[in-house]
């Protein structure tokens, strides 16, 4: 195999990574905002559900979570759902894995959610309950408050801690690997086992640090934009 | 004629009573400065008043209407409960300018949302923001901060927030305004530009109810003192009477501690 057609294979399985990239930011970044305002919730019941919640989310390795998602459909009725949607997808589309990349889908997106749920919620409690204040004797309707006053606030204090969460997040990818959806790091593997070749295990580093460059750049630019006011 | 009235005020956090059956009364145009020491409770009376804290107790009416009634079992509605609101604006001790807007935006953007409740005003839209900008820049010039309008809060002194959240409080035109110690968060050397702007606002006969350590000042800007300890009126009169001839033993205390 040249260079250039190991480049493409591993490029193959780095779209994988992508995708489950993507997908974990688009369902995880708004599930995150209902979890946190349950922590924040003046109903004890709720708010004490959200916290046991995030506690076992966070506190079990992302790895198992996935394992869990993918096994316990087979395990507790019987019925293994995602190796039938895996199934059905492939004699009838043509698609590989997509059951199995759908498991992994699930636990990102319920992972991620409760780590972003925690930066909103310390985002939010930051803000100093003057700025609330001021707004209520200035006689603003309370989401008046929250979206004209608070917002860009908690906006500009969660920056930094999500840049870090979201560029952990595509290094997190290489975890589908454990129910073997077909990332960057298997595919390299795939060549080991099949060609014995071993570089092309190190070269997937490259794809990552391409990736995680572009987000710092793109980070750095928010970062920026916000600069125009302090507090 | 009051534009003031409290009655009966109580107020207490779990088991401490920190007022305990406060009433007065102050007339439009008059000036009364709220002093005591610390935990006297002087800042809960203000924050009960501009309902950042709900009293146990009494009523509060403002212009003859009640805006408070510990005893009304009724929720308000939260347009009715933003109307009367509006009746009081309050000054932070700590400034509390939104971080993230120019002065001119700080001080009219209240205004501007509030002009959404006029019927016509998809119709006037342009018109309205344009008065309420100019309404603003006339009071960020009174202030003396006009050429500041398009600083952010950080690039602003102490002093200059504090003048431009009095600006952003009298945007909305309140009948009475209210101050939280205002120069208690300020370098010694600027509380003189904020005196300087209440002292301006006595002219125009501005109702206003402040709650100081500027023992000074308060004697030299105020109609009527109030002095508080322990959650009670200890002690109520002119100026000259509390400073010069005060008559309860508490206050003379009070007074030869900031005399030494």
């Amino acid at each position: 195999m040249t260079f250039w057609q190991i480049t493409l294979f591993l490029l193959d399985g780095f779209k994988i990574s992508v995708l489950i990239f993507f997908v974990t930011l688009i369902v995880g970044l708004p599930l995150g905002l209902p979890i946190a305002m349950c922590s924040m919730s003046k109903f004890k019941p709720l708010k004490a559900a959200a916290k046991v919640f995030v506690w076992v989310i966070r506190g079990v390795p992302l790895m198992l979570q996935i394992f869990i998602i993918y096994y316990v459909p087979g395990l507790v009725f019987h019925y293994q759902l995602f190796g039938q949607v895996d199934k059905y997808l492939l004699l009838n589309y043509g698609i590989e894995d997509a059951g199995r990349i759908l498991a992994v889908l699930i636990a990102f997106a319920i992972n991620y959610a409760c780590y972003f749920s925690e930066i909103y919620r310390g985002g939010i409690e930051s803000i100093s309950v003057g700025q609330y204040e001021a707004g209520k004797v200035l006689g603003m309707m309370k989401s008046q408050v929250f979206f004209r006053v608070v917002l860009l606030q908690v906006v500009k204090r969660i920056v930094p801690p999500m840049s870090n969460e979201i560029i952990t997040l595509i290094k997190d990818t290489a975890l589908a690997n454990c129910i073997m959806v077909a990332e960057v790091i298997k595919q390299a593997n795939t060549l080991a086992a099949t060609k014995a070749l071993i570089w092309p295990l190190f070269y997937t580093g490259v794809f990552y640090l391409i990736f995680v460059g572009v987000l710092s750049i793109l980070f750095n630019r928010v970062e920026k934009k916000l600069d125009f006011f302090r507090g | 004629m009051a534009i003031l009235e409290v009655e009966n005020l109580g107020k207490s956090f779990g088991h401490l009573e920190v007022l305990k059956d406060i009433s007065f009364s102050l007339d439009q145009g008059k000036v009364l400065s709220v002093i005591g020491s610390s935990g006297s409770g002087k800042t809960t009376l203000l924050r009960c008043i501009t309902s950042l804290e709900r009293a146990d107790k009494g009523v509060i009416r403002v212009n003859g209407e009640t805006v408070f009634d510990a005893s009304s079992p009724k929720k308000e509605s939260a347009a009715e409960e933003r109307r009367k609101q509006l009746a009081v604006g309050l000054v932070f001790q700590n400034f509390n300018l939104f971080p993230q807007y120019t002065a001119i935006r700080n001080v009219t953007l209240a205004a501007e949302l509030a002009l959404r409740d006029k019927p016509d005003y998809k119709q006037n839209k342009k018109k309205y923001l344009a008065e309420t900008r100019e309404k603003g820049m006339e009071l960020l010039k009174k202030v003396g901060l006009a050429e500041k309008a398009d600083s952010y809060p950080w690039q602003l002194s102490g002093g200059q927030q504090q003048r431009v959240s009095i600006a952003r409080a009298l945007c909305m035109n309140p009948s009475i305004l209210f101050f939280d110690e205002p120069t208690s968060a300020l370098d010694p050397e600027l509380t003189g530009e904020i005196l300087k702007v209440i002292r301006q606002l006595t002219l125009v006969h501005m109702t206003m109810v402040i709650v100081t350590h500027e023992m000074s000042f308060a004697r030299d800007v105020s109609d009527e003192i109030l002095f508080m300890n322990q959650g009670v009126i200890e002690e109520r009169g002119a100026p000259e009477q509390i400073f010069s001839a005060p008559k309860s033993v508490r206050l003379r205390e009070f007074i030869n501690k900031f005399n030494d």
